[in-house]
């Protein structure tokens, strides 16, 4: 892209198209895409663990080992330059989408778990009582009661997920940080280009906690404080 | 009462017979229960007539509780049978031949449970969860089922708290919606778990007033209760559990007032007298 003013301050006005563009079209996609894959994989991924065959708990408290255990960037290169070793060529954006997903998913499971665990005995009990099988149960009694205690946390996982998508710049997906580094190796700004992403990201982050709060007081509506 | 009124009780099946004492509606045979090596129940033998009120007493631990919980398939008895019979859907469950989930399952079907500190659903409002058993459960239709359910809460005096939330609600309250919610499952058995212990002295009355009532229009009851003046008054038959078995049944008056076992005497003598 062309820089052409000499001044500081007309390079980010002119850097902030791309690296906004970034963000639209990069950064947010990608970080709502692994988040909502990832939310399946946790939702499945508790529940194996709260079930009373061994053998699945089991599986599932070795894959949020796994994910929890090694590092995101790992996971990633793993994916995107690992695989095509063994045949497998996966492009960079479904490259992050998966490793993103992988790893909320193993965050997530843990977080919903917790959530379940937490509604009271009473409440299985009472829709036992009314007739609900386990399955019922979970899904019209137990789960929108922990839904509204994950909100928080995994609000906070969603949060750390906009930012990592930064990693994904390391395999060649577009996005804000790529964007970033582009203008800032082009123009040999690099405090002034990287401090603008970093504030991007930061107001991008602002947005999602004012969100945040007012899902968390429509989800309290039905709670005594 | 219209044969329609939702807060009728059952009827008989055709051709059981009349409403009455002689007529069993629960029958419990050596009902056993232990948790680990703590044998809560050791052989629990319990008849209830149809329409008749059973008030169970006892120590705290004694196993009243689990009891009632084995009645409505929450708990699982390692032996003993369980009947509920002489209804249009009589179910009958050897506990000792591992019963089948569908069988605990029809158990369950047949009684209903209020519990000591309500267990209402929180995140629905006080007529989604009478609600909630007709139609997501029994699939029964919803246009009928409100209207049922609705002149249930207009009874009970919480019509007007029907979009409410559960914290929205006094204790005594929220017990009458855990009342209405288990009369809406149009249970053969209902089961009460110390259903004033948890509320305010206050607020006792009104619901203690409405299980009366309640008997009083011929439902069939297991109350489990320390209210010894309401036990006197509004049971037809009193039985003391202690050691995992009923020491001693029978009517209020004989087994409050002249009881025939030493332990017995000791535990009422404990509750009257408490320091
Ligand atoms: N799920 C369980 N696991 C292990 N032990 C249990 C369980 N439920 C009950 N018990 C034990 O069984 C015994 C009887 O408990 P239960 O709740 O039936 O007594 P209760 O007569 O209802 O007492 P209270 O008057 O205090 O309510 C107690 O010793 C209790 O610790
Ligand atoms: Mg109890």
């Amino acid at each position: 892209m062309p820089v052409t003013s000499g001044s500081t301050w007309d390079l980010l006005v002119e850097a902030l198209g791309p690296v906004a563009l970034g963000a639209v079209a990069g950064t947010i996609p990608l970080a709502l895409v692994s988040f909502a894959v990832g939310l399946v994989i946790a939702l499945g991924v508790a529940l194996m663990r709260l079930s009373r065959r061994g053998w699945l708990s089991g599986l599932a408290r070795a894959y949020v080992s796994v994910v929890r255990g090694t590092p995101l960037l790992v996971q990633l290169f793993v994916i995107f330059y690992g695989l095509p070793s063994v045949g497998i060529l996966v492009d960079p954006w479904p490259s992050a989408v998966i490793a993103f997903s992988i790893n909320v998913g193993g965050y997530a499971a843990e977080v919903i778990r917790a959530a379940i665990l937490s509604v009271p005995k009473g409440q299985w009990e009472a829709a036992y009582m009314i007739g609900m099988s386990r399955r019922l149960a979970l899904r019209r009694v137990i789960l929108p009661q922990a839904a509204r205690v994950s909100v928080p946390p995994l609000s906070n996982t969603f949060i750390s997920l906009v930012k990592d998508t930064s990693l994904a710049s390391l395999i060649l997906v577009t996005e804000l940080f790529r964007r970033a580094q582009e203008v800032a190796a082009f123009s040999q700004e690099f405090m002034a280009v990287y401090l603008e992403a970093a504030v991007v990201y930061w107001i991008i982050c602002l947005g999602l906690s004012a969100v945040q709060s007012r899902l968390e007081k429509r989800l309290d509506r039905h709670v005594a404080h | 009462m219209s044969p329609t009124d939702p807060l009728e009780p059952p009827r008989p099946a055709d051709g059981v017979g009349a409403v009455g004492q002689g007529v069993p509606l629960l029958t419990v045979r050596g009902l056993r229960k232990t948790f680990g090596a703590n044998e809560v129940l050791r052989s629990v033998d319990l008849t209830v007539g149809r329409g008749q009120v059973l008030a169970l007493i006892g120590q705290s631990g004694s196993g009243k509780t689990t009891v009632l919980r084995c009645l409505n398939g929450l708990e699982v008895g390692d032996a003993g049978t369980i009947g509920i019979v002489g209804t249009e859907h009589a179910v009958s469950i050897d506990l000792a031949a591992a019963p089948s989930r569908a069988g605990l399952a029809s158990l369950r079907d047949r009684s209903a449970m209020v519990f000591q500190h309500y267990n209402l659903f929180p995140h629905m409002t006080v007529l989604e969860n009478v609600l909630e058993g007709p139609v997501v459960v029994q699939r029964r239709p919803v246009a009928e089922a409100t209207a049922e359910a609705l002149a249930m809460l207009e009874r009970v005096g919480l019509a007007d708290k029907r979009d409410a939330y559960p914290f929205e609600l006094s204790g005594g309250q929220q017990q009458r919606v855990g009342i209405v919610r288990a009369l809406a499952l149009r249970p053969d058995l209902l089961l009460f778990d110390e259903p004033t212990s948890a509320l305010d002295p206050e607020l006792v009355g009104d619901v203690l007033a409405l299980i009366k009532e309640l008997a009083d229009e011929g439902w069939t009851m297991v109350v489990v209760t320390h209210e010894l003046h309401f036990a006197r008054e509004v049971a037809d038959e009193v039985a003391f559990v202690d050691g995992g078995v009923i020491v001693e049944h029978g009517p209020p008056e004989q087994v409050l007032r002249a009881p025939r076992e030493e332990r017995t005497r000791q535990f009422l003598h404990r509750l009257l007298r408490p320091f």
